[in-house]
This record gives C-alpha cells, sequence and structure tokens, in this order.
C-alpha cells in the first residue's frame, strides 16, 4: 500500500518541483543527463522493488494459509533455484544496465559538450565564495555571472577548509574545494535565469548560509556587466569620502579589499572583495537583499543574521555607518 | 531437553563453580559473558535514547526555516553527536554484547574464550561513551560530524577540545570494539560444542564471525587516522596540512576503508538476527542455508573493495571510480540473495502468529529493499555526483541503517528478552511500538527523498524559506515525533515487563538453537551437560543433543559436564569440524580489567590535557597487565554439598 503510494505520488511530487535549486528541473546538457539516468533507475528499481514486496506480503498470506491447514514446509530443490534465480541472476541483469548506463552518463558529462570559452575560478572560504574572471581581471563574490548557451571552464579549490560548488541545474553535479588542489567542472545554461547553489561539503559553524547565486544573461548582456565592473570610480560627494575615510578608521580594510584602494596585506582570512559591492543582489551569500537598510545592519552586526560568520560587529555611529554605506554604494 | 532438577548433584556442583562474587565486587569484577553481554545491551540502549533526543532537536530545528531553537553550535553539536552515538555508542556495542551473551549460549559453550578481556572491553566503552557525553554536557562535544573531516577538524580550525574528545575517546572505543571482535572469533572457533562443525554453526554465529573478522580489518584503519590527527592536533605533525605537504584527502580515504565495511558491520549480524527469527516463527529451517552465509561472506569482503563511493566528488578520474560503482553494485546481489532467502522461507512455512519479532524483521525486509535500491542508485556515479550530501542521502543511509539495523536489533530485544529476563516483552506494547516506530519512521525519512531532490544539502542547521523545502521538513519532524512516541512505549514496555510480564519459561517461541534448552534466565554454568550436535537444528533434530545422558556417555565427556576438579572449565573443540581437543579452565572474576580501562583512561583522557599523562597511564597499564597474567595457583571453590543452597 505504502509503496504504491510511494511509486505513484513520488514522480507527481518530484515532477512538480520547480525550485531554483533543484536537482529535477535542469536547465543543462549536464543535469539533464544525469536526471534522466535517474528517471531509468527510478521506474526499473520501482517496478523490481513492487514485485520484491509484494512477493513477501504474498509469501506471509500463504504462510498464515498453511499455518490454518497444517500445509506447508515443502522445502526441496526448488528453493535454492529460486533464490539464485531472484536474488542473483535477475539483480546482475539489471546491474550491468544500470552499469552500462552510468558509465555512459558520466563519460557524457566529464566534459563540456565545446570548448569553453570562459573561466571563472571559485574559491571557498569560509563561509562565502570567492568568485575570479581571470580573464578580465574581475574579482567579486558569491554570485557567478555567465553568458547563456556556452559551456564555461569552472576551476574551484579552497582557501581554508574543503567546501563543495553545487550549482545543481547547470552543473554535472558537485565537485569538491579542497585546500592543495584544484578540481575542475564546468557550467552551462541553457536559457537565461538566475540559479541558485550551495556548499554540500561541512565547512564549520555556519555552512548552513553558504549559498551562491550564479546569473545566466544573453552573451551582450554579459559583455556589458563585464565592461561595467571597473574598479576605482571617482569621489566627489563629501559623504562618500567620509565612508571611505570610515572605511579605514573602523578597520575593514584589513580584510576587505576594494581595487585601487584597499589591498589588505596579510595572507590571512581575508573577506569578500568589495571592488564591485554595489551591483551585488545579495549580502552574506544569498542570505539576505542587497539593500541599503540591510547593508547597514550587516555592516552593525552580521552575526544577527548569519551567526558564526567571521567579520565582528562594527560598532559606529549611525552618521559613521550612513557615511560607509553611501561610499560601498559606489562600488559598481 | 535437561533441566536442573534432573540431577540436583552437577547443578549444585556446577553453580558453586560459577557464582559470581557477591556484593559490590559482584559489580566490579564481573566476568561472566551474560552479565558483561547485558551491560553492553543496557548501556546501548540508554545511549540510544540519547541519539534519540539528539534527532529529535535536530528535527524540531528543521521543523520550519530559520528557527531559532538550537544555535548554530548546538545545532553541529547535536547532529556530530547523533551520528557518533548511533554509529560508536549505540549499533555496534549492541551487537556486540548480543553476540557476547548468545554466542557461547548458541555454540553451547559455558563462557566467552576470554572472560576477562571481555569484561575490560565493556570498561572501556562505558568509559569512552561517558566522557563524550560528559564533555557535551559542558558544551564541548565533538562538532565536526561523525566522520570528522579534516583539514576543518584540524588544530587550526578548532582549537577547542572539542574534537580533541572525538579523537581520544573514538580512538579508545575502538579499543573495546576489537577486544570483543578477538574474543568472539575464538570462542565461535575453539568452543563449540562436540558436533557443531562450521556447516551446523546457527546463521547468527556465522554473521557475528564474519562481522568480528570485518571489525579486525577495519577497526585499525580508523585507529590510526585518528591517531595521525591526534598527532596533527597534540604534537604538531602534519600529516593533514596542505601547506606543509599533508593530504587531507588521505583522511578520507582511511577513514572510509574503516567506515564502509563498518555500515556492514552494523548490518550483517542484525541480519542475522533476522535469519534467526524468521524460521522460528515460520516452524522450519531457513531456506538456503549455504547461499545465506556465502553471501554473508560475500558482503564481508566485498565491502573492503568500495569506500571510494564517499568520494566521488572529490576530483578523481571518472575512470576509476566507475570500478568502485561496479564494486558497490555488485553488493547488491549478495544482499538480494538474503532476502529471497527469508521470502522463500516464509512461502513454504507455516506462520501461526505474527509476533513482536516478526513484525520487526518484515519491516525490516520492506525498508531494507527500499534502502537498497537508492543504494544501487547512489552507487551509479553521475547520479552520486548530483546527489552527494543531499538529503537524499540522509533518507538513503536511515533506510539502510534505522530499517537495517534498529529494526533488526528491536526483534532481537523481543525475542531474547525472554531468555535474558525470564518473562516476555507485552505483545500488544510491541505493537503500538512496531505501528508508531514503522509510521513515523516512513512520515520522518521518505520525504528526505524529495526534500534532496529539491537541493536541501545535509548539515545544515537551518534554511532559507522559499526553496520549496518548508512542507516536507515539517513532515519529517511529525514522523520524527510518532518515532519518539514508539520509543517512549518501547522503554515503558522494556519497564513493565522487567517487573511484571508473563513468564516466559526455557522457550516460548520454539526455537530451534541451543540457547532455548537452558532456563530462562540461564543457570550461571548455561548447561548442565555439554551438548552434542548432530545438526543444524539442533532442538528440532532428532536425536537431542542431550543423548546420549550422562551417565551412558564416554568417560571423557562425561566429565567434561562435571567440572571434576571444581575449576571453570569448557570443552575446546577442532576450529572446523567442532572435534573435542581438551578443556580450558576459564578465568575467575577479577578487578584487573577495571583497572586495566582506568589505567588506559588516563593515557587517552589525560592526552588531552597534557602529553605527558599517556606515559603515566601506560606505565599504570604496565603495572595492570603484570597482576593480569601473575601466575597464582588456582583457588578452588569451597564446596560442600551440604553448605550449597539448593535454590540458584
Amino acid at each position: 500500500m505504502r509503496r504504491w503510494a510511494a511509486s505513484v505520488l513520488l514522480p507527481v511530487s518530484l515532477s512538480a518541483c520547480g525550485g531554483w535549486q533543484s536537482t529535477l528541473d535542469p536547465a543543462s546538457p549536464g543535469a539533464s543527463n544525469i536526471a534522466n539516468l535517474w528517471w531509468i533507475m527510478f521506474w526499473t528499481t520501482g517496478v523490481l522493488s513492487t514485485l520484491v514486496i509484494g512477493g513477501l506480503f504474498y509469501a506471509v498470506y500463504r504462510a498464515r494459509r498453511h499455518a490454518r491447514d497444517e500445509e506447508g514446509d515443502r522445502v526441496g530443490g526448488t528453493e535454492r533455484g529460486f533464490i539464485l534465480v531472484a536474488g542473483a541472476a535477475m539483480p546482475t541483469l539489471v546491474l550491468i544496465s544500470f552499469i552500462v548506463l552510468s558509465v555512459r552518463t558520466g563519460a557524457s558529462i566529464s566534459e563540456p559538450p565545446g570548448e569553453p570559452e570562459l573561466t571563472i575560478e571559485v574559491i571557498g572560504h569560509m563561509f562565502w565564495w570567492e568568485v575570479r574572471y581571470p580573464d578580465h581581471d574581475i574579482t567579486t563574490a558569491n554570485e557567478i555571472h555567465i553568458p547563456v548557451g556556452a559551456p564555461v571552464d569552472v576551476r574551484v579549490t579552497s582557501a581554508d577548509v574543503i567546501h563543495s560548488f553545487w550549482v545543481p541545474q547547470l552543473a554535472p553535479g558537485k565537485v569538491d574545494m579542497i585546500p592543495g588542489r584544484t578540481n575542475r567542472t564546468w557550467m552551462m545554461a541553457e536559457e537565461p535565469g538566475r540559479f541558485r547553489g550551495q556548499c554540500t561539503e561541512f565547512c564549520g559553524v555556519q555552512h548552513a548560509l553558504m549559498s551562491l547565486l550564479v546569473v545566466a544573461m544573453p552573451e551582450e548582456d554579459f559583455l556589458a556587466w563585464i565592461s561595467d565592473r571597473l574598479p576605482g570610480t571617482e569621489l566627489d560627494d563629501p559623504l562618500e569620502l567620509r565612508g571611505r575615510e570610515v572605511f579605514f578608521e573602523a578597520g575593514c580594510q584589513s580584510c576587505h579589499t576594494i581595487q585601487g584602494v584597499s589591498e589588505p596585506e596579510f595572507l590571512g582570512a581575508p573577506g569578500p572583495d568589495l571592488t564591485h559591492l554595489a551591483a551585488r543582489s545579495t549580502l552574506g551569500g544569498l542570505t539576505i537583499e542587497n539593500t541599503r537598510e540591510n547593508l547597514t545592519a550587516w555592516i552593525l552586526d552580521p552575526h544577527h543574521f548569519k551567526p558564526g560568520v567571521r567579520m565582528p560587529p562594527s560598532p559606529l555611529s549611525g552618521e559613521d555607518v550612513g557615511a560607509l554605506v553611501a561610499y560601498l554604494e559606489t562600488l559598481q | 531437553m535437561t533441566t536442573r532438577t534432573a540431577d540436583p548433584t552437577l547443578h549444585r556442583r556446577l553453580s558453586a563453580v560459577w557464582a559470581p562474587p557477591k556484593g559490590i565486587w559482584r559489580f566490579l569484577t564481573a566476568v561472566n559473558h551474560r552479565v558483561v553481554g547485558l551491560r553492553f545491551m543496557v548501556t546501548a540502549l540508554v545511549f540510544l535514547l540519547l541519539a534519540g533526543a539528539e534527532a529529535v532537536a535536530i528535527r524540531l530545528q528543521l521543523a520550519q526555516p530559520m528557527l531559532g531553537i538550537l544555535s548554530p553550535e548546538a545545532y553541529n553539536q547535536a547532529f556530530t553527536m547523533h551520528g557518533s552515538t548511533m554509529m560508536f555508542l549505540f549499533a555496534v556495542p549492541f551487537l556486540e554484547g548480543l553476540a557476547i551473551y548468545l554466542v557461547p549460549l548458541m555454540v553451547g559453550a559455558r563462557e566467552m574464550a576470554f572472560p576477562r578481556l571481555n569484561a575490560f572491553g565493556y570498561w572501556v566503552y562505558l568509559i569512552a561513551g561517558v566522557s563524550l557525553y560528559g564533555a557535551y554536557l559542558f558544551g564541548y562535544a565533538p562538532d565536526s560530524g561523525w566522520y570528522n573531516y579534516v583539514p576543518l577538524t584540524g588544530i587550526g580550525f578548532r582549537p577547542g577540545v572539542n574534537i580533541d574528545f572525538w579523537v581520544t575517546m573514538i580512538t579508545f572505543l575502538e579499543v573495546s570494539a576489537l577486544v570483543a571482535a578477538v574474543e568472539i572469533i575464538v570462542t565461535v572457533l575453539k568452543h563449540r560444542a562436540p558436533g557443531m562443525s562450521l556447516d551446523r554453526m546457527p546463521v547468527f554465529v556465522w554473521a557475528i564471525l564474519i562481522t568480528s573478522f570485518m571489525i579486525v580489518f577495519a577497526m585499525p584503519a580508523l585507529m590510526l587516522t585518528s591517531l595521525m590527527l591526534a598527532l596533527d592536533r597534540m604534537a604538531g605533525f602534519h600529516f593533514f596540512n596542505a601547506a606543509a605537504g599533508g593530504d587531507p584527502l588521505l583522511w578520507q580515504h582511511l577513514f572510509w576503508f574503516f567506515g564502509h565495511p563498518d555500515v556492514y558491520i552494523m548490518l550483517l549480524p542484525a541480519v542475522g538476527v533476522v535469519s534467526t527469527v524468521i524460521p522460528v516463527f515460520c516452524r522450519r529451517p531457513l531456506a538456503g542455508y549455504t547461499l545465506v552465509v556465502v553471501s554473508a561472506l560475500a558482503i564481508g569482503i566485498l565491502s573492503f573493495g568500495v569506500w571510494v563511493h564517499h568520494m566521488y566528488t572529490v576530483g578523481f578520474a571518472f575512470v576509476g571510480l566507475s570500478f568502485f560503482a561496479a564494486a558497490s553494485m555488485l553488493i547488491t546481489i549478495p544482499s538480494a540473495i538474503q532476502i529471497f532467502a527469508w521470502i522463500a522461507t516464509i512461502w513454504n512455512g507455516r506462520l501461526h502468529e505474527i509476533a513482536t519479532p516478526m513484525l520487526f524483521s518484515l519491516g525490516f525486509i520492506v525498508l531494507f529493499v527500499l534502502g537498497g535500491i537508492t543504494g544501487i542508485m547512489i552507487a551509479a556515479v553521475p547520479f552520486n555526483w548530483q546527489i552527494h550530501d543531499t538529503y537524499f542521502i540522509v533518507a538513503h543511509f536511515h533506510y539502510v541503517l534505522v530499517g537495517g539495523s534498529v529494526f533488526p536489533i528491536f526483534a532481537a530485544i523481543y525475542f531474547w528478552f525472554p531468555k535474558v529476563v525470564g518473562r516476555r516483552l507485552d505483545e500488544r506494547l510491541g505493537s503500538w511500538h512496531f505501528w508508531l516506530f514503522f509510521i513515523g519512521f516512513n512520515v520522518a525519512f521518505f520525504p528526505m527523498h524529495i526534500i534532496g531532490f529539491e537541493g536541501m544539502p545535509r548539515r545544515v542547521y537551518t534554511y532559507l524559506p522559499g526553496l520549496g523545502w518548508d512542507g516536507l521538513n515539517f513532515l519529517s519532524t511529525v514522523g520524527a515525533l510518532v518515532m519518539a512516541g514508539g520509543m517512549v512505549v518501547f522503554v515503558w514496555n522494556l519497564v513493565a515487563s522487567w517487573r511484571g510480564g508473563a513468564p516466559a519459561g526455557p522457550d516460548p517461541w520454539g526455537g530451534n538453537t541451543l540457547e532455548w534448552s537452558t532456563s530462562s534466565p540461564p543457570e550461571n554454568y548455561n548447561f548442565l551437560l555439554v551438548p552434542i550436535v548432530r545438526g543444524r537444528n539442533p532442538l528440532w533434530d532428532d536425536p537431542s543433543p542431550w543423548e546420549p545422558s550422562l551417565e551412558t556417555r564416554p568417560r571423557w565427556l562425561a566429565e567434561l559436564s562435571e567440572a571434576p576438579d571444581l575449576r571453570r572449565d569448557q570443552v575446546v573443540t577442532s576450529a572446523v569440524t567442532a572435534e573435542p581437543e581438551g578443556r580450558a579452565i576459564m578465568p575467575r572474576p577479577s578487578l584487573w580489567p577495571l583497572w586495566l580501562a582506568l589505567a588506559l583512561t588516563v593515557s587517552f583522557l589525560g592526552a588531552i590535557a597534557t602529553l605527558y599523562l599517556v606515559p603515566v597511564g601506560l606505565a599504570l597499564a604496565f603495572v595492570a597487565l603484570v597482576g593480569w597474567h601473575w601466575p597464582r595457583e588456582e583457588k578452588l571453590v569451597g564446596y560442600n554439598e551440604e553448605e550449597v543452597n539448593d535454590e540458584p
């Protein structure tokens, strides 16, 4: 009964999955191939396990009847034959086909469908993502912009502990980010959209809110996005100039890079590069929207939103934090 | 069948020889396998309840997005302790305790091969478990998962003592598992009743024997790697530090080389329980005995070749992974053989009642099939790349481990409780326990498959709303609470039946194995006469294991039953055919096992404070070992026919 309900309801409820971090709503060839593999395995094993559990229940029914009629116990050579056919021969056939399918799927998605033109480096930090476009000299955090319709080469590593890079709708599964190693994967979006990713290797106290946004945009929009990412806006507003002073007075510059303004010297635990902060749509790795109010509250106490994050609270006066936010909002 | 009234003189004589000491010493010096086995099981059940409480806390925190019932720190300790407890402090120790209690009774022996080692293993287990929970009480519990991956658990990222407790106490705990495995192997191979050749051994004993060999090969990998981490953390080594030329992946290889066999270490004895329970209720021998035993052996061997399937995403070449995928899928075959052997057994059997042990066995088969098929799926590398470390995996391994290990453990408790306590567990409460637990389990864990597909990762203390995870997480929490209700019924049943359950008699189920021929609970000496085994189902076979009777037995065999020198002796038989080879004198109660365990505690627990306590503890352990092995004149029991009370 349960089994029946499960095998009927599961596909129904799964087909309804529309979450933007869903494995069954693929938007790339890699993720689609894996989803197809799943559906083949699901229907095959679904039918087989229904038969096995049905057989078990029928066996119980028979044995109850035998108990009433004092029958049963006809133990013979047939039992061994049955066990070998059902327990060894049948699974062998199924498994061989699964292995063939698995190897074919894996081989087809191990490499991208074409030569990637764009390379992105993603470096895991506790508990955020450093994102680099080495060909364009852009460094940002927690948000990746890619052009639609072209495979993107993704190289991942970690600056501290092991993280795992996973954007279920766009990449062929996840790949671990391991300190001292660089792993490669690829992404491709077939249509424009916003796709969510999340760290999938437990990386410490704030593993839960270490999320990632991938924005897939048409080629020309992407090129425009790239060319808009220029550091070093000239400041003329006194409030913004004051904000830049606060940035140094409050010690922000010891962890945060702003190209041309702040280059932290130590190689310890850096915070996200703020050069393009205002171009990001969220703060704290998708934890909150990047609005003036949220940015102000985040600076005053990031732990309110993301407990355990490495950034300390900054007890700034309302005036100072207002100036700082005004300055940060110029960082496109 | 023999009873003590059949030969009161022999009963009094053996009772005196095997009598435990009195008073407080009884508690501290006990070495008898039934006392130690029961202690293991009761302690493990306490840890099960603690792990269950942690699970409920976890589920409450995840019932809705962004709840604040547990802080991130508290949540991370809770999920780490839940996993560590279930793996290290519940499943394996409980099954070891069950084996320590049952194996001598099933093979017709009076005691385990090394009774003092047995007691030592228990003390180590108790101390390690209590230390971990003592640390938890003060907020210093390990907090980086039961698998404790480096470099997160290195001194640089987790400088506190939380991880130190994991590293030292888990290593210490595995000492306990290892000694239990060694003595189970020797007991099974050298103390089986005459005639119980390997092909007549009960399936449960086979399962335990294979499991014990697996422990001997798997646990050292864990002890080695946690020792390496201890050196990294406490003595400045760099085994796992990538910056200094170490490799964090080394930890994963060594851990899973232990970790995957460990899954089957929990599964195989449980499967042995089911292979014992089903034939008894179906009133017929197990179908395909040889196939079942060979399958268990195959699982034991194959399980050492699949550890990389926990590491598909670390960046290995796809070709290499495919071999591990094939090996992982291969394990399905021996598992399927066992499932169809049970179905065949039921098919041609006569099932007069579906009592609680049978209910849990049937529930086990259903859940094991469901967990098995998701296991095949995640062995497929590409699917695993997508679904690894999501809630789909949480669903899968709870189906395999709760379905595959906890359900059979409940079956075992309902099945052998009458033997251990002499009273039966209440059947009505048993059904309530089963149905609440079974339905609650499926409500809690089936939705997790879907939550995983929707992209929810494991080990997160919370999640943001709007990802489509809210409703199913709430449902899952409801299921967890229903399971908790089942556990309350179970504990109530245990307590009430222990005190006032219906008397069981020696054999309430009509069992086929030797333990059902003893009184319930068994006498201190287990068997009045050494049984002589002539088939796979000694109590169903004809003639019975008690023929020929004492008077007509050959002199040497009769003597084995009579304790002629008033020593604790038992028969030694050959490993394969169980031909009698001689007699072994078993030790008496002793305080040295406790001393040795405490001495090693000074080393292991002391290492957290300062490494200088390690040699101190080792020196104390040396003293204990000298005392343990000091040759001494065996003091004979002051035995007087008149003085010995007739009543046991």
